[in-house]
């Protein structure tokens, strides 16, 4: 491509990615509310109340085996007295936050099926990562890159959905890696689009890093997170679990396998539980 | 059955000269009934109880975390039972439904090694973990324990334990249900009426039981400023105790910093607030135990 040809590239990336609305009214203040420890719980019931949706997800997750309460909440206020404001409010804002990403598309892509694997992914991270020594507490950033890894392809989805929608085609057909069928048809993979859109949203930089190097992990500059989510997300296609689109497998690059030196006996080891674990997030995702 | 306590201070754990009579070690009760060892809460109490129950390896029993509040779960890396292979105890309790965590992982965190020198993988007891859910019965032989949830900031559940006619309830940490709204606003009595459902759930699931044991950390002067911090004043630990029928009341989780000395005048004043109740009421002691 001409340098030109880049630019305008880029350029159109961007506006793409602005397109991506800023977060809705209700979502703005659960955010704000569960981030302000005075939080009175009468403006929790309040906001979660004036969101229909938000409010229908919150009984259907609290009344679902998830939570296993004796007795079923029909109401905001109900809930509140069952749980307790902590427990309402973070939960309010789980859902509240995964509401944020389209669940629909004129694509053809299985959004679904691509939630259930970009979670299995965030869970085989997790574990990976913690197979590698990495504490708990730090084992929690490889889970949301992991999840958050092809969120570009949700922006194609919705914002470029014939051009995405030719581009799945093609990698289907002649079974290719889709990032080159989406090279080929958008000018830039997913990878590249989750980047600018952690970018945007604020990410920290080892994040929006593993979003744009998830397939092809630099020697230059390696990232344990990065090579850590190329991992997990062979693994978790090899599985089965969930659909990503890309209908080809790729092979460990030499430069990852000797920086994490992981053996499948410890792969192996380290993902035991992950269907278990996958199918217990799922009645959380309602997916 | 019978019941000892290990363990009957909040918060954080008071050695001293004032804290003898009543204890200074963080939340642990032992009930044996049965041929079972059933242990409620996994403060630093636990420690003595390890000690003394390893002197009789190998070791069977069965650990129910009320909450994972720090002072529940503090001794459980010093419960010595754990360390030997051949003991088996099995860790039951709640989940952490925000961060979609079992109890095994909430637990293993405290052992993290940033915090901890010994790994969770030097636990060589054959040891189990039951993430339970509210209403769910453990049967231990013919005992069986069952959780309802309480009031308290995380999720938090209170244990009935059983065998037989008798048997014993233990609240963990809990206050009692306070409307947000006033009087006259527009929510005040729908908000009442679930408060009410939600304390007759609770007492009907405590009725029958010949002993509550209850969190009373705090007085009814120093509750106003610990409103919604998730523990009890004596009204609300006798009310709990009449609403349910139940003759006798132990209260705990004493306030850390109530010294022997004022334990004392509090179970006195409380003893002659509520004397027309008929309820036995005292106040738990450490190593203290009690034939149900």
């Amino acid at each position: 491509m001409t340098d030109e040809g880049k630019d305008t590239n880029a350029q159109r990336l961007l506006s793409l990615v602005e397109k991506i609305p800023a977060f809705s009214q209700s979502v703005s203040r659960v955010l704000s509310l569960a981030g302000d420890i005075n939080c009175s719980p009468k403006t929790l019931v309040e906001v979660v109340s004036g969101d229909p949706v938000l409010t229908m997800k919150i009984l259907r997750l609290v009344n679902s085996a998830y939570f296993g309460l004796a007795n079923r909440v029909t109401s905001v206020h109900q809930a509140l007295v069952t749980l307790g404001l902590n427990t309402l409010k973070h939960t309010a804002l789980s859902l509240a936050m995964l509401g944020v990403l389209p669940r629909k598309n004129e694509a053809g892509l299985d959004i679904d099926a691509l939630w259930l694997h970009s979670l299995a992914v965030g869970l085989a991270a997790r574990r990976l990562a913690q197979a590698k020594g990495v504490s708990r507490s730090e084992s929690e950033d490889y889970f949301v890159a992991g999840l958050l890894h092809d969120v570009g392809k949700l922006v194609y989805a919705r914002y470029e959905p014939k051009r995405f929608a030719r581009a799945l085609e093609a990698a289907a057909l002649d079974q290719v890696d889709l990032t080159v069928s989406e090279q080929a048809v958008l000018g830039a993979t997913h990878a590249e689009v989750g980047a600018l859109l952690a970018q945007r949203w604020g990410l920290p930089e080892p994040l929006g890093g593993a979003l744009a190097g998830h397939h092809a992990p630099s020697d230059e500059n390696p990232s344990q997170l990065t090579d850590v989510v190329f991992v997990a997300n062979q693994v978790v296609k090899r599985r089965n679990l969930g659909f990503s689109g890309n209908p080809v497998l790729s092979p460990m690059p030499a430069g990852v396998r000797e920086r994490l030196m992981l053996n499948s006996d410890v792969v192996a080891d380290a993902l035991a539980e992950l269907p278990e674990e996958l199918q217990n997030a799922r009645v959380m995702l309602q997916l | 059955m019978r019941l000892t306590f290990w363990g009957t201070r909040g918060s954080i754990g008071v050695p001293g000269p004032d804290t003898v009579v009543y204890g200074g070690n963080t939340t642990c009760l032992e009930i044996a009934a049965g041929g079972e060892t059933i242990i409620l809460d996994a403060g630093t109490g636990i420690r003595a109880l390890g000690l003394e129950l390893a002197r009789r390896m190998p070791v069977s029993c069965s650990i129910f975390i009320s909450h994972t509040h720090w002072d529940h779960i503090q001794g459980l890396p010093f419960f010595v039972p754990l360390f030997v292979p051949g003991n088996t105890i099995k860790i039951c309790g709640t989940f952490d439904p925000v961060h979609n965590k079992d109890l095994s992982e909430v637990l293993a965190a405290q052992m993290d090694y940033n915090y901890f020198p010994v790994r969770s993988a030097e636990l060589l007891a054959d040891i189990t973990y039951l993430t339970l859910r509210e209403g769910q019965t453990v049967a231990l032989g013919d005992v069986r324990v069952t959780p309802v949830i309480m009031n308290h900031p995380v999720i938090s559940f209170g244990y009935k334990v059983s065998r037989g006619d008798r048997s014993v309830f233990f609240t963990g940490d809990h206050e009692d249900f306070a409307n947000i709204y006033e009087p006259g606003e527009p929510f005040y009595e729908e908000y009442e009426n679930i408060i009410l459902q939600k304390r007759a759930q609770i007492a009907d699931f405590i009725r029958g039981a010949d002993v509550l044991v209850s969190d009373c950390q705090y007085t009814e002067a120093e509750y106003p400023s610990k409103v919604g911090w998730g523990h009890s004043t004596p009204s609300m630990a006798v009310a709990l105790a009449e609403a349910a029928g139940v003759g006798r009341l132990i209260l705990t989780h004493h306030e850390p910093t109530r010294t022997d000395a004022a334990l004392t005048l509090f179970l006195e004043d409380i003893r002659e607030r509520f004397k027309t109740t008929g309820i036995a009421i005292d106040m738990a002691r450490e190593g203290q135990s009690v034939e149900i």
